[in-house]
């Protein structure tokens, strides 16, 4: 093949600009990147789900019970819109393993004797399901498996399931649907070691928690198109005399909750980030290229003299944009493949699937390259068409000398008061203000990507200090099988060891105002609690009222209520009383839909004497494993949750996951920062190396000169942070927007130190930028650039 | 006489700067015949460039009419005007505009990528006396070296009018030479149309014609009785 002479030089300019070329492929890079990885993180999830849900017939509305006999079975199957029922039995275990101080706790779920359940169905990753004839073999969760390295078939676990010790045969490892996001109820996240499922044969547990002939969980599907509000609905009606606790849809099963809040966040970022990335690019291949052609003046029309079309030209210098932005292709679909398989690796501890690996698809690609492409054009198209329109006579002659003088400061004659060197910068940069307010711009978003990936670290800092400084001040936490008076907890004081000890009662209950229907829960608090107190953000104590309910500001939202207000409340256990409680005050709780009220109000509402479904102990550290281990042999205990154990596991779980999300975010960030500055101040001086060289001849040292060049350069910087600060909280802001509050309400905070971090990077990055520009400045040719004026 | 290749009649060009109206032609006629080597003289602002600017298709004039062969360029859109340089005008500049990433032979090949029956690039070089630095980037050659390169660029493409305006405007006297030299050869062995443009007197005497502009009109147009050679110019 033969390479044409107009190619030849578009490889020359390239090698000749390489700096520039680079950084722009870089940033090219970034956003490719960007969105290879959250896209292809995003569809690894989605598919894995989907896939998962699809072969392992994953229910859509679920409805807990206190206890149901077999022979309703019929009456749930002729619910209008149910297609398929499975029932079973769900309990709580508490296991003893070797190696953990204190036991793990298990949710243990029947299999039916039959084999597989209708709905629900296991992915056995090892062995197999439990023989309905041995009452002894249990299925374990694949992750708490691993971390006890129980095999199937070889390892053997002990369990107590209603207070009775059981020693169970391992014979398989399995996944389920509805274990994805395996959440510990105690801790909200996922913690292998402490907290597992169990799978056992019905006949098994049915016998082991004296269930014989009931169930006390239902799964169900329903007929396409079938609404399950109204199933939902009409459950709840029917389970009341068993002790219904609340049927609820797919869309509130707490792993599948969490995994579409999970891509709602992905796909989030999987358009934010690269938008940002591409914009960047687009801008600076308009910078540089509309230089280049500047430069390039007199080769454009000699070219166009020689007898090439305007439209042949244009497509010469579109063609450096096309190599840019296959190059930064190039760089960013690798360095997006690693990020994304990184990404879906942290997830993987999360998201429990059968198959779930990072996916890299040719369709991913040929979006990002298109979108880089389109943006790089986009950015490229004035300049471009500025070129195949110069006419060839008036590009012969050079560039007229641009209009200086006519800026308000001049005429207000700011300038006058400034130093020669000084004013040439004003001049310089009031003369193309665009210019100047986009690159701050552009490195004012540099700014807010380092804020977005490092505040949720503030946040975090935050939510740690009001959950365990203030809210939770508890050595040990008791859940409890049955509600307890005060005197059984009068008991509690005098085991060995506890110092402290208070109650509170919780109760799933539904919300009703007009349309508006939720479910949360109602806690009732001991007057003299010290342990456990309401709190809410940032940070304060919340007094109770007998006369009325204290509710989450976010419930009172989404109910269309305020203070003063009733809302219809029912309890979703018991008797199922249902009364309408007056809203006495808002709270700024940060996460899920709750109402909170003195234990005699809430004792009143349930129609009941004070109990206290939850005990929380302070208590001597030299007792606390004995005292662990005798409250967990109690027959009512259903789980010891321990605060330290609770505050070591957020903290690893959100530093392992989020400092690599921070490094990569803040890298990317920092490509943009130098990819705008490094640009600014090459193109600055490609044109002004005249002029600089003129200044040196006149005896200018090479700082004044320098000075002069990278003065613009400050400015930029300067106006960019006060602008990056405000931005990055918007960000942060967008971000947040896509977890549910009615889930989480993080709070909102960057710290002074974030913005510090993120003014550092970019003035790092421009400070790196102007010592690689300087050196070019030091070595300026000064007679070169005075005789061959072109 | 032969028909002329380029002719121009009444030709005006007007340029507004501000409110300040420059005539830079003021109503030009002038013809070139095939094969002759005519020399335009004029001092600065006098039209000349104007004028070679407006016969190469690299502008359009006010006013007036330009015909090449049977085209009328004073008529032609950008598209055509583009195709008459690229099918049939060489331009040879003051500074050379030669492309500084490229070597001496990728500078030629620029114009013989494009064109339809060129000679091959080395020829091109060779004909000026560069046949030994083919390779040599701008920046390694002389002026007088770059100003050859510039000249076998616009002859590569075998065209019918070679357009120099002050091709030894960068010069020195003895560089000069050696490049009207080549241009005179050109004409000589090739026979392209050639027009050169000159505020140097004694250049004059190497042309078939000389035609002499003042404030945008032609002041005369004499016929040398015979054409002296370049290395006998001195200046």
């Amino acid at each position: 093949m033969v390479i044409s002479a107009l190619t030849r030089k578009l490889f020359r300019d390239i090698v000749q600009m390489r700096g520039q070329f680079l950084t722009i492929a870089l940033v090219v890079a970034c956003g490719v990147g960007a969105y290879i990885s959250t896209v292809g993180t995003f569809r690894a999830i989605d598919r894995a789900k989907d896939r998962f849900y699809e072969e392992h017939r994953f229910a859509d509305v679920w409805a807990p019970l206190e206890r149901a006999p077999r022979s309703i079975r019929g009456r749930i199957e002729a619910v209008d819109g149910v297609h398929t029922v499975e029932t079973r039995i769900v309990t709580h275990a508490t296991l003893p393993m070797p190696g953990l101080p204190e036991p793990a706790s298990a949710t243990v779920v029947s299999v039916p004797a039959s084999g597989e359940p209708a709905l629900g169905t296991l992915f056995v990753r090892e062995g197999r399901l439990p023989d309905p004839t041995r009452p002894r073999e249990v299925v374990v969760s694949e992750p708490f498996a691993k971390a006890h390295g129980l095999r199937a078939g070889r390892s053997r676990i002990k369990a107590v399931i209603e207070g009775e010790l059981l020693e169970l045969d391992v014979v398989g490892l399995a996944l389920s649907p509805e274990h994805v996001f395996t959440l510990s109820a105690a801790i909200m996240m996922p913690d292998d070691r402490r907290y597992g499922v169990l799978w056992m044969s019905e006949p098994a547990l049915a016998a082991a928690s004296r269930m014989e002939g009931a169930f006390n969980d239902v799964a169900l599907r329903l007929q396409p198109g079938a609404s399950p509000e109204a199933v939902v609905h009409e459950l709840d009606r029917m389970l009341v005399p068993w002790g219904g606790r609340g049927a609820y849809a797919r869309k509130d099963q707490p792993s599948h909750r969490a995994v579409e809040g999970e891509l709602a966040q992905l796909q989030g970022f999987s358009t934010a980030i690269p938008v940002i990335f591409l914009g960047v690019a687009a801008f600076l291949l308009n910078v540089v290229l509309s230089r280049v052609v500047e430069l390039q003046r007199r080769t454009i029309a000699v070219l166009r003299a020689l007898g090439y079309r305007g439209a042949e030209v244009a497509l010469h210098f579109l063609e450096l944009v096309v190599i840019v932005v296959l190059v930064g292709a190039a760089i960013g679909v690798p360095i997006g493949w690693w990020v994304g398989d990184q990404w879906t690796r942290m997830y993987q501890p999360y998201f429990r699937f059968p198959a779930f690996a990072f996916e890299l698809d040719a369709r991913t690609i040929g979006t990002a390259v298109a979108a880089s492409l389109a943006a790089s054009l986009v950015g490229a198209l004035r300049v471009v068409r500025a070129v195949s329109r110069l006419a060839p006579a008036e590009a012969m002659s050079p560039p007229a000398p641009p209009v200086f003088g006519s800026t308000l400061a001049e005429r207000v004659g700011v300038l006058r008061l400034m130093s020669a060197s000084a004013r040439m910068v004003a001049r310089e940069t009031l003369r193309r203000p665009a210019r100047l307010l986009l690159s701050s711009f552009g490195i004012a978003l540099a700014m807010a990507v380092v804020i977005v990936g490092s505040f949720q670290f503030d946040a975090i800092d935050g939510l740690m200090d009001m959950q365990f400084g203030m809210m939770m001040r508890e050595d040990l936490s008791i859940t409890l099988r049955r509600p307890v008076t005060a005197n059984e907890l009068s008991a509690m004081r005098t085991l060995p060891g506890v110092r402290r000890a208070e109650g509170s009662r919780t109760v799933g209950v539904r919300f009703r105002a007009g349309s508006h229907t939720r479910t949360g829960a109602l806690t009732g608090q001991m007057p003299d609690a010290d342990l456990r107190r309401v709190v809410e953000w940032p940070g304060r104590f919340v007094p109770l009222d007998r006369e009325g309910i204290a509710v989450s500001r976010k419930l009172a939202e989404v109910l269309e209520l305020s203070v003063g207000d009733t809302v219809d409340v029912e309890a979703l256990e018991g008797a199922h009383p249902r009364k309408p409680l007056r809203i006495v005050r808002l709270v700024d709780d940060l996460g899920g839909l709750a109402a909170y009220a003195p234990l005699e109000t809430v004792a009143a509402f349930m129609d009941e004497t004070p109990v206290v479904s939850s005990i929380y102990l302070s208590v001597d550290p030299k007792d606390e494993l004995a005292l662990d281990a005798r409250l967990r042999a109690m027959r009512n205990v259903a789980g010891v949750g321990k605060r330290a154990d609770l505050i070591d596991a957020f903290r690893t779980q959100t530093a392992e996951s989020m400092a690599l999300f921070t490094r990569i975010i803040t890298a990317f960030a920092a490509v943009i920062a130098i990819g705008i500055v490094y640009n600014n101040a090459r193109v600055a001086l490609s044109t002004r190396a005249h002029e600089l060289a003129s200044l040196r001849v006149l005896g200018f040292t090479r700082g004044e000169v320098s000075a002069i060049l990278l003065g613009e350069l400050a400015l930029q910087v300067a106006l960019a942070i006060p602008v990056g600060f405000p931005l990055g909280k918007f960000f942060a802001v967008a971000m947040m927007s896509t977890v549910d509050p009615e889930q989480y309400r993080f709070p909102l905070v960057v710290s002074t130190a974030t913005y510090a971090f993120s003014a550092s990077v970019v003035v790092v990055a421009a400070v790196v930028s102007a010592l690689i520009v300087r050196r070019r400045v030091d070595h300026l040719d000064l007679i070169g650039v005075l005789k061959t004026r072109e | 006489m032969a028909e002329p290749v380029l002719e121009a009649r009444g030709l005006t060009k007007v340029y507004t700067m501000g409110e300040v109206e420059v005539r830079a032609l003021a109503g030009v006629d002038f013809f070139l015949y095939p094969a002759e080597l005519v020399v335009l003289l004029g001092a600065s602002g006098s039209g000349k460039s104007t004028l070679l600017n407006v016969l190469g298709g690299l502008d359009t004039p006010t006013t007036g009419r330009v015909t090449y062969r049977d085209h009328v360029l004073s008529e032609a859109d950008e598209g055509e005007l583009t195709r008459y340089r690229r099918e049939h005008v060489g331009f040879v500049f003051q500074f050379y505009n030669l492309v500084p990433s490229l070597t001496a032979r990728e500078n030629v090949q620029l114009v013989t990528d494009i064109a339809e029956d060129p000679m091959r690039a080395e020829d091109a070089l060779a004909l000026v006396g560069l046949g030994d630095r083919v390779d040599h980037f701008p920046a390694q050659l002389s002026g007088g070296e770059q100003q050859r390169v510039a000249i076998a660029r616009a002859i590569a493409k075998r065209p019918d009018v070679l357009l120099c305006d002050e091709p030894t405007g960068a010069l020195d006297c003895a560089t000069g030479q050696l490049v009207l030299s080549v241009l005179a050869k050109v004409n000589e062995e090739l026979g392209t149309t050639t027009a050169v443009i000159t505020h140097n007197v004694p250049i004059a005497a190497m042309a078939d014609r000389v035609v002499v502009l003042s404030n945008g009109l032609v002041k005369s147009d004499t016929r040398n009785e015979a054409r002296r050679r370049p290395e006998d110019i001195s200046w």
